[in-house]
Formats: C-alpha cells, sequence, structure tokens
C-alpha cells in the first residue's frame, strides 16, 4: 500500500516536472521575455537584500548629511544624492521593496474575490446572481481610477497601507470581469455538465473545473497588472496620498527630485527610470506567460 | 410496465425561442428492460439527443414523466437524489469537451468516486486502475496524463471509465462513436458489448447509424421531428419495417455488395430534409417527405398502434396482422370516413 502511494507520488512530481519543463520550453523561444525574468529576478533579489547589499542603508530612513547634499552622481554615490544628502541609489533599492511589496498585496487582495465573484456570475449567468454581481462591477468600472483611488486616500490616512487598500478595492472588477467571460463560455462544455450530473458540488465545479481553465489568462493579467499597479502607487505617493517621507518610495522621491528640475537631474531622473525599469519587465515577463499560454490552448 | 428499468411516457421538451417554440421532444413514449441495449436512431434534429438529456436531467421536460427503476425523476438534476445520479450516467459524444482539459485523468476519474463516497482513500486509487484497466488502457500510464495527450478514441475510453466509476445500471449512450475514427469505432463497440456483460449494464444508445444498430441493439426506435415512428426488436425492425420512414432510411443504408443490397427493402427514394421544429406542418410529421402520404395524412397525426407484441408504429398505412386481408386504400378509406 505505502509502495502504491509513493509510486503515485512519484508519478504526481514527475507529470509537475514535465509541464513546467514544457512551460518554460515556449516561454524561453521569446529572449525578450527571458531578459524582462533577469532584469524581475534582479529587482525582486536586490530588493529583498537591500539593507545588506546597498551601499549606505541607513539612507533609506530620515538621515540627513548636509555636506554631501544635491551631489551629482560619482563613484561614491551612483545615482548622486539628494537634498538632504541621501544617496539616490541605496533609496532606489529599497523604493522597489515599497513598490513590489504594493503590487503584491494590491493584487492578491483584489485578484481573489474578484476571481471568486466571476466565476459565481459566469456559472449563474441568467439568473439574478449575475445580474447583482456584475452591475455591481459595472459600477466600480464606471469611476475613473485614479479619482477614486485618491478620494479614498485622501479621506483615510495618506499611508502606504491605505493607498494598498484603495488600488485593490479598484483592482477586482477588472478580474471579475475576465474570470466572468471564461467561466461563461466553460459554463456549457460538456466536462462542466457532466460534473454536474455526476452530483458534484458547486465549489467542486467552480474551483476544480472552471477555476483551472481561468488560471492562464488570470496569471498572464496580473503579471501584465503588476506595473499599473507600480505606477498607480507612485502616482499616489507623486500626489502625496502614498507613503510619506522619510519611507524611500519612488513616487515620492520623483516628486520631491521635480522641484528641483533640471538641476539637480539624477534624484528625479534615476527614481523615474526605476519605475519604467519595472513596469517594462513586467510587461515583458506577462507577454512571456502569454505566449506559454496561448500555445498550451490551442 | 413493472420491472423496466427505464420508462419513458409522453415525454415532450419544447424549447421557447424567438421564432416560436422549438417541439424538440413531442410525446415520446417508451420503456427499457434491464440488460437490453435500446438503440435510439434519427437524423439530426429528430430531438433523440434532447430526450437523452432530459433523461439524464439536464434540464426539466415540459409534460411527462420519466421514471427511473420505479421512481419518479422528472426534475433536473439539481434536485434528483444522489443515488439516481450515480445508478443513471451518460456518455457524451465528444469526448474532446467531455474531459476537462487542465486536470489529469486521475483527477477526472476521482470525482465520481469522491462525490459518491466509493472505497477509502487509499482505496480510491486501486479502483481508478482497476476502471482504466476495465477499459482497456494500461493505468500506470495514462493515470498521469491530460486528456489532450491522448487520442479520441483513449478519451472516449476514459469517458466510459468515469460513467462507469459509479457502477450504474443504466448508461446513456449518446452517439459515442460518431466524433471518433472508424477504425476506432469498432474498438469501443466491442468494448461496450463486453462491458454490457461483465457489468450487467443496460445501454439507451444513441445514434443516426443504422447499421451499427443492427449489431448492436436488442431493439430499435427511429424519432422523427420529435415523435417516435416505429419501435421494435431489431430482427424484425431490419426485416420487415412498417413506417415508410424507416423503409427509406434501411434502403439508403450504403452497402458493398449485392448479398447485402438483396437484403435491403426496396428502393424508397429519400428526398427533402427534416421540417423545421418550430412550425411543424399540420398531420403527421413526416408526410411532406413521405411517397405514401394520403390525404388523411396530411390532417391528422396517426397515433402509435401496435402491428405485433413489441412492435409499434405510428402511422395511417400500418397494417394489422388481423386486417392483412384488406387493400391498403379500403383502410385508409374506412379511417377517412370514420375521421369525417
Amino acid at each position: 500500500m505505502w509502495q502504491e502511494r509513493k509510486a503515485d507520488l512519484v508519478a504526481t512530481m514527475k507529470l509537475r516536472r514535465q509541464s513546467l519543463a514544457k512551460g518554460w520550453y515556449k516561454y524561453s523561444r521569446n529572449p525578450l521575455s527571458v531578459l524582462g525574468l533577469i532584469v524581475l529576478v534582479l529587482i525582486g533579489t536586490s530588493a529583498g537584500l537591500a539593507p545588506y547589499i546597498t551601499p549606505y542603508p541607513a539612507h533609506a530612513g530620515a538621515f540627513t548629511n548636509f555636506r554631501e547634499a544635491g551631489q551629482p552622481p560619482s563613484w561614491k554615490h551612483l545615482f548622486g544624492t539628494d537634498r538632504i544628502g541621501r544617496d539616490v541609489f541605496t533609496r532606489v533599492i529599497f523604493g522597489y521593496r515599497f513598490s513590489l511589496l504594493l503590487g503584491v498585496v494590491v493584487l492578491s487582495l483584489g485578484v481573489a474575490p474578484g476571481v471568486v465573484l466571476g466565476l459565481i456570475a459566469g456559472y449563474r449567468r441568467g439568473t439574478w446572481v449575475e445580474i447583482v454581481i456584475m452591475r455591481i462591477t459595472d459600477v466600480f468600472l464606471a469611476v475613473p481610477p485614479l479619482v477614486l483611488a485618491l478620494a479614498i486616500t485622501a479621506m483615510l490616512t495618506p499611508n502606504l497601507l491605505n493607498a494598498m487598500f484603495a488600488i485593490a478595492l479598484l483592482w477586482w472588477p477588472w478580474y471579475c470581469r475576465l474570470v466572468f467571460a471564461v467561466a461563461s463560455s466553460l459554463r456549457n462544455q460538456f466536462f462542466v455538465r457532466e460534473a454536474e450530473l455526476c452530483g458534484a458540488s458547486r465549489a467542486h465545479i467552480l474551483f476544480r473545473e472552471i477555476l483551472p481553465n481561468c488560471v492562464a489568462p488570470i496569471l498572464t493579467k496580473m503579471t501584465l497588472d503588476m506595473g499599473i499597479v507600480i505606477l498607480l502607487g507612485a502616482s499616489l505617493s507623486f500626489v502625496g496620498l502614498g507613503a510619506q517621507p522619510p519611507t524611500p518610495c519612488l513616487g515620492t522621491m520623483v516628486a520631491d527630485g521635480a522641484k528641483r528640475l533640471p538641476g539637480e537631474w539624477w534624484s528625479t531622473i534615476f527614481p523615474a527610470l526605476a519605475i519604467v525599469l519595472v513596469i517594462l519587465a513586467f510587461n515583458l515577463v506577462g507577454d512571456g506567460l502569454r505566449d506559454v499560454f496561448a500555445v498550451e490552448e490551442v | 410496465m413493472p420491472g423496466d428499468i427505464l420508462s419513458v411516457d409522453n415525454l415532450r421538451k419544447h424549447f421557447p425561442t424567438k421564432e416560436g417554440v422549438v417541439r424538440a421532444v413531442d410525446g415520446v413514449s417508451f420503456s427499457i428492460a434491464p440488460g437490453e441495449t435500446f438503440g435510439l436512431v434519427g437524423e439530426s434534429g429528430s430531438g433523440k439527443t434532447t430526450t437523452a438529456q432530459c433523461i439524464i436531467g439536464m434540464y426539466p421536460p415540459t409534460s411527462g414523466d420519466i421514471w427511473f427503476k420505479g421512481e419518479r425523476i422528472n426534475a433536473a438534476f439539481d434536485r434528483r437524489p444522489k443515488h439516481v445520479k450515480g445508478d443513471l450516467r451518460i456518455v457524451f459524444q465528444d469526448p474532446g469537451s467531455s474531459l476537462n482539459p487542465k486536470r489529469t485523468i486521475k483527477q477526472i476519474l476521482s470525482v465520481p468516486l469522491q462525490v459518491h463516497r466509493i472505497g477509502s482513500r487509499r482505496g480510491r486509487l486501486a479502483r481508478m486502475k482497476a476502471l482504466l484497466d476495465m477499459v482497456e488502457l494500461p493505468a500506470d500510464e495514462y493515470l498521469y496524463k491530460h486528456p489532450q495527450a491522448i487520442g479520441g478514441g483513449e478519451r472516449q475510453m476514459v469517458a466510459l471509465a468515469r460513467a462507469l466509476a459509479t457502477n450504474p445500471s443504466l448508461v446513456l449512450l449518446d452517439e459515442p462513436t460518431s466524433a471518433l475514427d472508424v477504425s476506432v469505432q469498432a474498438k469501443i463497440i466491442n468494448l461496450l458489448i463486453r462491458l454490457q456483460k461483465e457489468l450487467d449494464l443496460t445501454y439507451l444508445f444513441i445514434t443516426h447509424d443504422l447499421s451499427l444498430m443492427r449489431n448492436i441493439a436488442t431493439r430499435v426506435a427511429i424519432m422523427y421531428l420529435g415523435k417516435l415512428c416505429e419501435i421494435a426488436p431489431t430482427a424484425e425492425f431490419f426485416e420487415s419495417p412498417v413506417h415508410p420512414y424507416t423503409r427509406m432510411l434501411l434502403s439508403s443504408i450504403p452497402v458493398v455488395s449485392d448479398e447485402e443490397e438483396a437484403l435491403k427493402p426496396r428502393k424508397v427514394l429519400s428526398t427533402g430534409e427534416i421540417p423545421s421544429p418550430v412550425n411543424v406542418p399540420p398531420g403527421c410529421g413526416f408526410q411532406s417527405r413521405c411517397p405514401e402520404a394520403a390525404d388523411v395524412c396530411r390532417r391528422v397525426d396517426p397515433e402509435m398502434v401496435e402491428v405485433s407484441r413489441s412492435h409499434q408504429v405510428r402511422c395511417h398505412r400500418e397494417r394489422r396482422p388481423d386486417r392483412a386481408g384488406h387493400a391498403e386504400a379500403s383502410v385508409l378509406h374506412e379511417r377517412e370516413e370514420r375521421l369525417c
């Protein structure tokens, strides 16, 4: 009996490995996607290890050194220093921490309810359940996202947590719509019918039969959305409704530096480039994932 | 009839659409005895699949009754008792869409076992292997494959294994071979015959392939425009068909040799197409294509009558044994008079 379980486990692991290997093969066909992934891994690890690898970890907080304020880029300060003498390179790396955290938290808060509601609405298409869920979704989609995020964060105390909350509140309707479209087309597939006729529970049909078929578009959209969420977070910070000083945040840094343009260009340009780089990387990875799943779909 | 495993009584299923009411199934009655293979044959649009989908419970019938082992099961699947769902199973036409492409065969087969609480958590693996063995697939290999990694015939075998997982007594086969290669069809059919013997199964076999029915059905029913035309035991059905539609179908089976040609009823030219079930013509549904249509056929829909025991037909021109001597015309004339 034990041996049988072991054989079962080995075979299951082998299957996982095979499908991973197949996916990676398709992904690696596109060199740009691979480049995006490398950049993302570099950004991720350096952000994670920021206190250990940055040259001046103390500069991430409320640190001042007016003697070195406003220095242009040099070997000592790769991206120069800001108006109170903090190393911009260090702060960019720390800024990534909060941007990535924002992206991950917002998407994990926003995607789950969106997906669940979309599954329910799609499966129960044509009933009042669908009408209620989808009309609420429409209401949320009708409000311009940045305006609503501004309103929410202005109403609450402006800090990183509330910014995450505000953006997450804006994000679920998109996933609801996406999953609704897939689920309502899968609903009439015979494998769903078969599960119903067999007597499987609603939860089984939604999460075991329909959801696995939605994973590909969800994952692709998530990677593409990461960039947008980071940008939105930076925008909130730019107008002062995101992370508050002295927390290093890319949006805040761009805003601070912008006051000193064009003279001290480095304290604006480098954080801005950092935002561009991470968004670009996420988009490249998203394209790669799309390739992987699209081929599999055919 | 008591003792029947399934009995369908005056089943109707109408679908309201923008163009009007589609009378997909319009008064169908038949019953199936245990161990039978009941062939339900008809061309596309005749309502045979709708009949099966009503029986399996994909939607409730508009009217009429479905009895399964003495239990009335008119409701759709969500209102049916669980034991009926396990005892009455279906195999769909296209295994490409009836197996979830994102789940392994092991996951697919485990669903009915989990839902109907068959076997212990550990015993299920053995049961799944036994099921794959039963449909002649190498278990250790196929358990860990996705449906798209195997061939069409193999997929249909997996679908069959899934249907058998709950030890059903009646299996509805909705054109199980028509999406497959001819070479694979024979394999599936042989498998079905073998499993029926081994597991004491009863089949309701839905198909448009009449020659297939000759080999595996015990009784055959012909469906046309939502109604049954003729029900007969297989031998009688092929040797002495009564309904003009049956004769038309039988004479249009393609054959290769002269001997086979000689076995067929005299050529009845097949003309026209099945009318739209939205506006069913008055009278007999078949009259627009019937080479023998008389006046009465255009006005009155015939009733199902017994030609002999277990052979029923729904046609004005039917000759009962006790009237064998009468001329056809006089029978018709008599009827017309009665109707006037």
